[in-house]
């Protein structure tokens, strides 16, 4: 006996897995789009976070290893003062590191904030050194007792004055981000939810029938989670895409004058995005399982 | 096959089905006949678990089924082919998708049983139609079609609902055909209907026990059946 006319046409129709749900199901169309909305706004919510991290960590912990100190110029024996500031420095256990800023120094650093063209040469700058530190073995109290001491006209700034609200507001944007995310999934969930039992009740006829052939619950409901997760798969690949292009335009922290608020993803954070379509696919395979499911009970 | 057991079945108030007792032997062929309204359509239901008696007992194949079991329904489902008036396929998938809709349902690939399957279509007659639409056939194309759907997975029992309502007489005859050679290879066949001479033809050709379903109540036929 032969086989069927049209078999590989057949088969490669059958071979859909989400064939059985009607084509016309505007529902799942609209998936797609929703996913790539809300995807697009998951990725730039996600990076956010992680720059708003990248900030606190950078804030709290790189910036922290470091303090600046300052002996102004119009002291008569300021030259006496930094060869004692610089002595304790040197003899106080914490501090890797001491180097003067030179001058021209910074003149450079000054010109991003008064310009090119600003009379420098008036303003009575003071004697900066650049301090390292090892905040484990450093002791502040310690050090301010030997400069007020040896060298009374030397100030001590640690930076945590402005790095202490810095670091605050990074880490409550870092919640902020994160919870968006999360808002963004649930609403992603909810809608899916919706457009399910939409589907669901303009394919009661089809569900009928399957039911009337022998499929189980768990046939029903994956014919229309594997389309529904496909739709928001895809659609979430395409709004994760705009949403990274976005975030490549942004200033990165590494670029020059950035370094204090590059938003964007850096190094390997630039995968993490790649989760959101899976996310998404894996959400919508949930939710709809879960709406499917409850219209089943329902309808017997 | 299937044992009612004081079956009763009611929609609110209105008794469909009263104290039902009935053994559908394997291997059988029966007629359901009773008027318009009578609950034939109901009964049919009863035999493939799409309602649960609301007194009694069923009990298929030897057992019973709890109405929330519901993979146990799913598979005895498997185990009955159903032919309904109106044949109920699905809209957006063609012809030979439709018919093969149980193997799919049941996990089993139709390249697997491609030769059953062409076996299957030549039998009904519907070899060139495999890539038709639902709509696109005619009502004795559909019956046929949906005569091979129920009997797909060879199932043991075959239930019709009314098979011949949309289609002549010829076609009434082929249709009746296929359900008593199916009968004739060892399945169990009900039919319920109102055409008369439906029976008289199959009565010709088969022994079939003929049921009427009056006043919630299945008793066998009278004499002129």
């Amino acid at each position: 006996m032969s086989a069927p006319a049209s078999g590989r046409r057949r088969r490669s129709r059958f071979g859909a897995a989400d064939r059985i749900v009607p084509p016309g199901a505007q529902s799942a169309r609209s998936v797609g789009v929703m996913a790539a909305i809300l995807a697009f706004f998951a990725a730039v919510a996600l990076a956010l976070a992680l720059a708003a991290g990248r900030l606190a960590e950078n804030w709290a912990g790189e910036l922290a290893e470091t303090a600046t100190l300052q002996i102004f110029t119009d002291e008569p024996d300021v030259e006496d003062q930094a060869r004692a500031a610089l002595n304790v420095l040197r003899t106080t256990p914490g501090v890797r590191s001491v180097r003067m800023i030179e001058v021209e120094e910074q003149r450079a650093l000054l010109e991003p904030w008064l310009g090119p063209e600003a009379a420098l040469d008036g303003l009575p700058l003071p004697l900066l050194i650049d301090v390292g530190l090892d905040s484990a073995a450093f002791d502040r109290e310690s050090l301010e007792l030997r400069l007020a001491a040896e060298a009374p006209a030397a100030v001590f700034d640690d930076h945590g004055a402005w790095r202490g609200p810095l670091v605050l507001t990074a880490e409550r944007l870092r919640v902020f981000a994160l919870a968006s995310l999360g808002l963004l999934a649930l609403c992603f969930a909810a809608a899916l939810s919706l457009a399910a039992h939409a589907a669901i009740a303009a394919s009661g006829q089809v569900i009928q029938t399957l039911r009337l052939v022998g499929a189980r619950d768990g046939f029903v409901a994956s014919a229309f989670t594997r389309r529904f997760a496909l739709q928001a798969g895809i659609g979430a690949a395409v709004g994760t895409a705009l949403g990274l292009v976005l975030l490549a335009l942004l200033p990165q922290a590494s670029e020059p004058g950035f370094f204090l608020v590059g938003i964007g993803l850096a190094g390997w954070h630039w995968i993490l995005p790649l989760a959101i379509p899976v996310a998404s696919a894996g959400i919508a395979w949930a939710a709809t399982a879960r709406a499917v499911r409850r219209n089943l009970l329902k309808w017997s | 096959m299937i044992e009612f057991e004081n079956v009763g079945f009611s929609y609110g108030k209105a008794a469909i089905l009263e104290d039902a007792n009935l053994a559908i032997a394997p291997g059988s062929f029966h007629f359901l006949v009773g008027p318009s309204g009578a609950g034939k359509t109901t009964f049919l239901r009863l035999c493939y678990l799409d309602l649960v008696p609301t007194s009694g007992h069923l009990r298929f194949f030897g057992r019973r089924i709890s109405a929330r079991d519901r993979n146990a329904i799913a598979d005895l489902r498997r185990a009955v082919g159903v032919v309904h008036q109106d044949c109920r396929f699905i809209d957006h998938l063609p012809l030979i998708e439709n018919i093969a809709l149980p193997l799919r349902v049941s996990g089993v690939e139709m390249r697997e049983r491609a030769d059953d399957l062409a076996a299957l279509l030549e039998w009904v007659d519907l070899t060139d139609r495999i890539d038709a639409l639902p709509s696109e056939l005619s009502g004795g194309e559909r019956q046929r079609a949906a005569v091979a759907r129920a009997v797909i997975l060879s199932p043991e029992m075959i239930l019709a609902d009314e098979p011949t309502g949309n289609i002549d007489w010829d076609m009434s005859m082929r249709l009746l055909t296929l359900l008593v050679e199916l009968n004739r290879m060892g399945k169990t066949v009900l039919i319920a209907t109102h055409d008369l001479n439906l029976i008289r033809a199959a009565k010709a050709r088969v022994q079939a026990r003929v049921l009427r379903l009056s006043d919630g109540r299945i008793l066998p036929a009278g004499a002129d059946l």
